[in-house]
């Protein structure tokens, strides 16, 4: 073996020992994506049974107390009467105490009678988009199915409309395909805010002068510090993809080896950045500090994960270009969700390494001119 | 006696500020060269450029022959270096640092196996060999600290302030590692500011503003200046110094 590869496994034996032996570092590396995938599982959980709702009948005819028994039957809701006034209602949904309140107004039948439609107002309690809508859906199919039950021999159609009024978030922005999301943040998190801090630690601690007065290439301590963390990802991106799939049921539909190998393209994307960032940082604070805002708030505001890109002004939607995890995103969705193969994706590949190149020559340019 | 560091008006500047002015000197092999000055005096800055960490910005130095401008990665190769900082990892064990320290300088096998276990033993360290040097005493560090660096066998080694914070019996404890080596053949080129380590260097330059002001053996400096101690020449030169300061006597 030459002198060079077995410095280089020295180096690489070395950055592990400092992984393994640190038990916060290791927790944020196995234990996040675990956690992110149950938290975001329990968001995105639609089954929402026993729910409280409030029925206000002010119609208190045959039609209403048909639809109200009919709710009552349904194992998704818990019903409440009253006679509340609109404020009133408004007052009980800002206590919490439901989830969604169903108002009949004075004349319903007589309208459904003689207009062939009548209003039904349901108001939810959006704050929470995912079971709002899921309720709202809920009591909407089961409304239409009484109709269909009651009218639907007669020639003229009679229609009940639900009007759903959504509380708070009236967007309902839902956290569904939330698994390319949480890769790429898993991703983000790891290589950039780990290799940022790995190497800054050594800048502090003042080992890295000793790194760089030995023979051991400079371009190699970067590359040494890049090559744990590949690895390491590459298991979180296992897991992660391992929850998905037996605890989420949600599989992957294309190419698992094309997904491994978009998935490596991008980790090799953050390690630039990591690198980078640790050349400019000088302390660990300031790397974390960098990584967290510079790196993990656009991936989350701009990666298209959380909040639509669409709907954004035009500025930033052209800001939101630069962010890596935006095209990492589409790559996973497109793979995983519509199992979509290579020449779909292949435009967005080409900017992620587009991106790593940059980074990774203004890293190595900076890196060496600190040396002289 | 063959001249193993050689610098003709070396000089560094940070835009305005001249950190280390024109400075020329000789070491010759196997000598302990002392490298005086109070703080901020410029000691730290010509020991980087002479090690390669930084660019001079005019003057020539040679390094075992190796020029520092041109020929830094053949330096490297000839050269061990201590830092100011404490310089091992805190999170491996005693082995762990010397076999990677070992290992970066392109020791490898059973040489290395061999070199790890005999300076483990040479330094009493056999109980501790698996202990995170976190765990191990400052003394202890520094003595482990010099001996990774001159692990293999450098021609130089550079030590800045490697005693900084431990007591004079601890102290001596580290020079005679130091002898030691010297004895081998090794040269040695040390900065330091406690003048009790000055009396132990043969030759002593005495940093002022970035100038050398001060260049000899203990008793010829003693003599020039008419002092009684190293600590009453370096007052006698430090008092005028217009930078700088927390002299430690």
């Amino acid at each position: 073996m030459s002198t060079a590869s077995q410095q280089f496994l020295t180096f690489v034996r070395k950055e592990f020992a400092h992984v393994l032996r640190d038990r916060k570092t290791l927790l944020i590396l196995f234990g996040l994506p675990v956690v992110q995938i149950i938290i975001f599982g329990f968001a995105l959980t639609n089954e929402v049974k026993n729910s409280r709702i409030l029925i206000v009948d002010n119609a208190r005819d045959e039609i209403s107390a048909e639809i109200i028994s009919k709710l009552e039957a349904s194992r998704y809701f818990d019903l409440e009467r009253g006679q509340h006034t609109n404020q009133q209602i408004g007052q009980v949904f800002k206590e919490g105490k439901i989830k969604l309140a169903v108002v009949f107004p004075a004349d319903f039948s007589g309208a459904l009678l003689h207009f062939n439609y009548a209003p039904l107002q349901v108001i939810a309690d959006a704050s929470d988009p995912n079971s709002a809508n899921t309720l709202t859906n809920y009591l909407a199919n089961i409304v239409s199915d009484y109709q269909l039950e009651k009218f639907g021999g007669q020639k003229i159609p009679l229609q009940i409309g639900t009007e759903v009024r959504m509380l708070y978030n009236p967007q309902l922005k839902g956290a569904h395909n939330f698994v390319p999301g949480v890769m790429a943040l898993v991703l983000m998190l790891v290589c950039v805010m780990m290799t940022a801090v790995s190497i800054v630690r050594e800048k502090e601690l003042g080992t890295m002068e000793i790194l760089l007065v030995s023979p051991f290439r400079p371009e190699l301590v970067i590359l040494s510090k890049a090559v744990p963390y590949l690895i390491l990802s590459l298991v979180n991106v296992t897991s992660i993809l391992l929850l998905s799939v037996f605890v989420l049921d949600l599989p992957v539909k294309g190419s698992l080896f094309l997904l491994f190998a978009e998935s490596t393209l991008f980790i090799i994307t953050c390690l630039s950045l990591g690198l980078f960032i640790s050349v400019r940082a000088q302390t660990q604070q300031t790397a974390m500090l960098i990584s967290l805002m510079g790196m993990l708030l656009p991936t989350l505001l701009f990666s298209g994960f959380m909040f639509p890109i669409e709907n954004m002004p035009k500025i930033l939607q052209y800001f939101s270009n630069a962010v890596p995890a935006k095209w990492y995103y589409i790559i996973v969705k497109a793979i995983m969700i519509k199992g979509l193969g290579f020449p779909a994706i292949w435009r967005e590949t080409l900017i992620l390494l587009g991106i790593t190149i940059f980074f990774l020559t203004v890293t190595l340019k900076n890196f060496k001119i600190r040396l002289t | 006696m063959e001249v193993v560091i050689q610098t003709d008006r070396l000089t560094k500047r940070f835009g305005d500020f001249t950190a280390v002015d024109e400075i020329s000197f000789d070491v010759r092999r196997g000598e302990i060269f002392g490298f005086l000055g109070a703080n901020g005096a410029g000691k730290t800055t010509a020991m980087r450029m002479l090690i390669g960490l930084s660019k001079p910005s005019s003057g020539k130095a040679a390094i075992a022959g190796f020029d520092v401008y041109r020929e830094t990665e053949k330096i490297k190769k000839n050269i061990g270096y201590m830092s100011q900082k404490f310089s091992l990892y805190e999170d491996l064990t005693v082995m762990e640092n010397i076999r990677f320290f070992g290992g970066i300088y392109g020791l490898s096998g059973k040489f290395l196996r061999d070199k790890s276990e005999s300076l483990v033993e040479k330094l009493g360290l056999q109980s501790e060999r698996k202990k995170l040097v976190r765990s191990i005493p400052l003394g202890w560090k520094q003595k482990l600290s010099f001996s990774v660096a001159v692990l293999h066998n450098p021609k130089i080694v550079f030590l800045d302030e490697p005693t900084g914070g431990v007591d004079p019996v601890t102290r001596r404890q580290f020079w005679d590692l130091i002898y030691a080596e010297t004895l081998r053949g090794m040269t040695v080129f040390v900065t330091t500011h406690y003048m009790d380590e000055a009396e132990y260097c043969n030759r002593l330059s005495i940093m002022v503003d970035g100038k050398i002001k001060a260049l000899g053996s203990p008793p010829h400096l003693r003599k020039e200046f008419a002092a009684a101690s190293m600590n009453e020449v370096f007052f006698k030169l430090a008092r005028d110094a217009e930078r700088g300061g927390g002299l430690k006597p």
